[in-house]
């Protein structure tokens, strides 16, 4: 192969009248600008911004509901029995004569309660399963065939079963929904357990003798955090539709108390003739719910890209 | 008329973040009938970009072309879908890199060789199967009418390339663009391939756009070669005219490269040469010489001024102002 | 592979006794003496103790478990507490509704998901896909009562195309049977939808982004045989599975829609049996709906192969 070093003109004898100059080419598409902050992450992830803003919303009127131009949610008023949405009953009253927009709305708390209640019970105790699973071997296998087999009850019907036995209280339908939703969390926690134990850094930090204690407290509760705050979200969503369900059908918190779920139940009877009775706990409770959702998919999308591929 | 005109071709992508990525900017080559071309440069200069885009299998958006790409005249981009897949797959056909992932997992051999048969020659499913067994005995796999009833995941890599050559080449097109089509196999099973694709084509008499970072493979198989840098074509020659002389110092940094049996013994010890630095990024729209981060004869000049393509030699263009120039008869 | 089938079935034995042992000792994890417990708060003495008789208290937990157990395995699943009646007999004399309005729902929603899923992945980020997603939220959101009471407002009360309430046996002809289960299977099946056109589009998104899609465009083939034959055979082990796991779903939410749309299933039987405290049939419809949802993943997990060649035993 011969050189090929060009032999330069040199700069000097380049002259403008030389240089063959490409053409210009022209733009296919012109470069768009992303907006920065927390205006763009917003736009970015609108799910989180709406459904925070509706939950926002939500916990409010819960905490503010005996300031919202309510009635006492549980005044008998048999002469004011089920009339219809009016400027004196906002929502109209059920069969007792019973306020139904003051029932609504205090039954924003039932249902907060139960749903966030169950998130927080069902993480604490799904993690404390789950990592006991992933770090005991001889105790994972007895522990993931009981979860199986929890999980193979449908969870409404496991909530049912063990409503049946207990009498009918807020806190026996928290513990009743926690049950029937631990299993997903210790797998979740069992899963992310076993990959971590396969990383490297993981497998060095155990060989060289750092005690479990420690092991959880640095590499595995750091990577459960991101899917266990979506898992919550979700089953806190998950939660307030079974307790309603459960209220719905009799088996869930005492008819007396205003919970959506009960109000709905009250109505069921006359719902083809006074539907508003159902109508506005129903809203209430799927825009609730809808809000729990709509931040757990922006939770995933924004904490969690790798599932949120998946599902 | 060439058998494929590429007049000013531009690919360009949305990138996530709002920009836009210029894959392949102004790129304009043509391809006789029955000829070979390799297209040769870095990953990342828009070689596999630009196959895609001759089939139109770019996925708009986030993509987008510009230009024209004439095949017997008609130009390409202005056809509609429908118009672009009577062409695939028959007048125009593709050889993927990856043969362990580019045959679908669960259908079978015979399947996947017969669809395009029955797509564009409207086989029944037995003629198709009957072809395909055909098809595979003109690759060379042994015991093809047992292998037409198996799935991918049963054979060796060579094997799948053979079957997507086999698949290429169904309905005898009458161009064929192989992108890397040896870069995932082994040694001895790439000069395999390599002679099958010789000996198919002499048979098929279909041109071939090879796309390669592979020298060797360029000098074995092609008759003409375009280098490409950053989304751009920055020199063309016969193979023969390149090897001897390249004029832009890219190839002949490429060509550094590449490692040449004997040289070791003329005294000086020679390195692999590599050209330093990083390919520029296409994000940004490139004022001057693409090559000019990289270039060691870059002066002022370049970064101010991009070169035209320009004929250095009988045949043979290269965008550098520095370029060796001989006497062409004007 | 016949080894595989028996290998997964007896997995499932495991499965299927904590089950049981769970169902079984519920009873004794409640507070208080179980007997006074399941007679309720009216009963009288001589009811608890006839209860208690009947429970065998007096025996040790395991035989207890094993004795029960066994009966269980031979059909047998106890005498209801109320009506006296074999529980075996109550569940099937209100198996029919339930189970039409499951497969009802199961077909209507795969038939509607599926393809819902897969338009959305194709047409990813627009419209379209926006709305399959919006739509796939508010199917989680909105309870299935809630979307059974605004089906039958409108469409029975309303416009009058559907019965209000109410069950025919299919014995007395396919469409008054198809007519009474069309609107609680459109209200069951909206979470169900929205649960398999997420899992549908999320696969489709992630198979439309491998290789032999490029090489089966490349090869002329038409966007409909892509979708549909290329990527949705590729997709179709994770959607079928989370068909399995949506049984869950359908089971319960079954329950509550039985009981908007007046059905007289086992929903039907499983709320009258929580009001009454019949114990017996409680255990029996759990166990059932239970191994339903254990048979029907088994199934699954077993037609694997008949989409992947890949998988084999």
């Amino acid at each position: 192969m011969s050189s090929t070093t060009a032999p330069l003109a040199g700069r000097a004898a380049l002259t403008a009248k030389d240089v063959a100059a490409a053409a210009p080419l022209p733009d296919v598409m012109q470069p768009k600008t992303r907006r920065k902050g927390a205006i763009g992450y917003m736009l970015r992830h609108p799910t989180i911004a709406i459904g925070g803003f509706l939950l926002l919303i939500i916990f409010a009127i819960a905490i503010f509901a005996p300031f919202l131009w309510t009635k006492d949610p549980t005044a008998l008023a048999p002469v004011m029995r089920t009339r219809n949405p009016s400027a004196a009953a906002w929502f109209g009253t059920d069969m007792l004569g019973r306020d139904v927009y003051s029932r609504v709305l205090y039954g924003t708390r039932v249902s907060l309660m139960v749903g966030f209640g169950v998130a927080f019970f069902a993480s604490v105790i799904g993690l404390a399963i789950g990592l006991v699973s992933g770090f005991v071997r001889w105790a994972d296998s007895i522990i993931m065939r009981i979860m199986d087999g929890l999980m193979s009850i449908p969870s409404i019907l496991l909530a049912i079963a063990l409503m049946a036995l207990t009498r009918g209280s807020v806190g026996n339908v928290i513990l009743a929904i926690t049950i029937a939703e631990i299993p997903r969390v210790s797998r979740l926690v069992r899963g992310v357990v076993l990959s971590l134990r396969e990383q490297p850094y993981v497998d060095a930090a155990i060989a060289s003798g750092t005690s479990t204690p420690v092991i959880i407290w640095r590499h595995i509760l750091p990577n459960t955090l991101a899917p266990m705050t979506v898992q919550a979200t979700y089953i806190c969503a998950a939660a307030m539709l079974i307790e309603a369900g459960l209220s719905f059908i009799g088996a869930g918190t005492p008819p007396i108390i205003p919970s959506w779920g009960n109000i709905m139940a009250e109505g069921r009877a006359l719902w083809q003739v006074k539907p508003y009775i159902v109508f506005f706990p129903a809203i209430f409770l799927s825009i609730t719910v809808l809000a729990v959702n709509l931040l757990g998919d922006g939770l995933r999308d924004s904490l969690d890209p790798r599932a949120a591929k998946r599902v | 008329m060439a058998l494929l005109e590429v007049e000013n071709l531009q690919t360009h992508f949305r990138t996530p973040d709002g920009g836009v990525n210029r894959a392949v900017d102004g790129l304009s080559f043509s391809v006789e009938a029955g000829e070979t071309v390799a297209i040769v440069g870095e990953s990342g200069c828009g070689k596999s970009v630009t196959s895609m885009s001759i089939l139109r299998l770019i996925p708009e958006p986030p993509g987008q072309l510009a230009g024209s790409i004439r095949f017997q005249g008609k130009d390409l981009l202005k056809l509609t879908e429908r118009e672009m897949r009577a062409i695939r797959g028959n007048e125009i056909s593709m050889i993927f890199q990856e043969p362990m992932t580019s045959l679908n997992p669960v259908l079978s051999i015979g399947q996947q060789i017969g669809e395009a048969l029955r797509l564009h020659q409207g086989l029944s499913k037995q003629q198709a199967e009957a072809k395909a067994v055909e098809m595979l005995t003109l690759v060379g796999i042994p015991a093809p009418d047992k292998r037409v009833k198996e799935y991918p995941h049963q054979l060796s890599g060579g094997m799948r390339q053979r079957v997507m050559i086999a698949i290429a080449l169904a309905c005898n097109p009458k161009l064929l663009i192989a992108d890397e089509p040896t870069t995932a196999l082994d040694v001895t099973i790439q000069a395999q391939i390599l002679d099958l694709m010789r000996d198919l084509k002499h048979r098929v008499g279909a041109a071939i756009v090879l796309i390669t970072h592979d020298l060797g493979v360029v000098a074995e198989v092609a008759e003409r070669v375009i280098v490409m840098y950053a989304g751009r074509k920055v020199e063309e020659a016969n193979v023969a005219d390149l090897f001897r002389n390249p004029r832009h110092p890219y190839t002949q940094g490429l060509l550094g490269a590449v490692p040449k049996l004997g040289s070791s013994l003329e005294g000086e010890t020679e390195r692999l040469a590599e050209i330093p630095g990083l390919v520029p990024s296409l994000k940004q729209k490139i004022q001057g010489c693409v090559f000019a981060s990289r270039c060691p004869k870059v002066t002022e000049l370049c970064r101010e001024v991009a070169p035209a393509l320009e004929e250095k030699a009988p045949r043979h263009v290269a965008a550098c102002h520095y370029a060796e120039r001989e006497a062409i008869a004007a | 592979m016949f080894a595989y089938i028996i290998r997964r079935v007896l997995a499932t034995i495991p499965v299927m006794v904590v089950v049981a042992l769970f169902v079984f000792s519920l009873l004794y994890l409640a507070p208080g003496d179980p007997a006074a417990v399941i007679a309720g708060d009216q009963a009288t003495p001589a009811d608890v103790e006839r209860i208690r008789a009947s429970l065998g208290l007096d025996r040790p937990f395991v035989v207890r478990f094993s004795e029960w157990a066994w009966h269980i395995i031979r059909g047998d699943l106890g005498i209801s507490i109320f009506t006296n009646l074999p529980v075996s007999r109550m569940i099937a004399q209100r198996i029919e509704p339930t189970l039409s309005l499951m497969v009802v729902t199961l077909v209507l929603a795969v038939v509607i998901a599926v393809p819902m899923g897969v338009v959305a992945a194709w047409k990813a980020g627009s419209w379209i896909d926006r709305a399959v997603m919006a739509f796939a939220v508010l199917g989680f959101s909105v309870p299935v009562f809630v979307v059974g009471y605004v089906l039958a407002y409108y469409f029975a009360l309303g416009l009058d195309w559907f019965p209000v309430q109410g069950y025919t046996p299919l014995s007395q002809g396919f469409g008054p049977w198809l007519s009474n289960l069309v609107l609680p299977a459109v209200a069951l099946s909206s979470a169900y939808i929205a649960l398999i056109a997420r899992i549908t589009r999320a696969t489709m998104l992630e198979v439309l982004q491998q290789d032999y899609i490029r090489t089966a465009r490349a090869k002329g083939a038409g966007q409909r045989t892509i979708l549909f034959l290329h990527a949705l055979k590729n997709a179709a082990v994770p959607i079928v599975t989370v068909i399995g796991i949506g049984i869950a779903l359908l089971i319960g939410g079954a329950v509550i829609t039985e009981s908007v749309f007046a059905i007289p299933g086992l929903g039907r039987l499983t709320i009258d049996a929580i009001l009454r405290r019949d114990y017996p049939v409680i255990q029996g419809v759990v166990l059932l709906f239970s191994f339903v949802y254990v048979l029907v993943n088994l199934l699954i997990d077993l037609s694997y192969t008949l989409f992947d060649p890949r998988i084999r035993y």
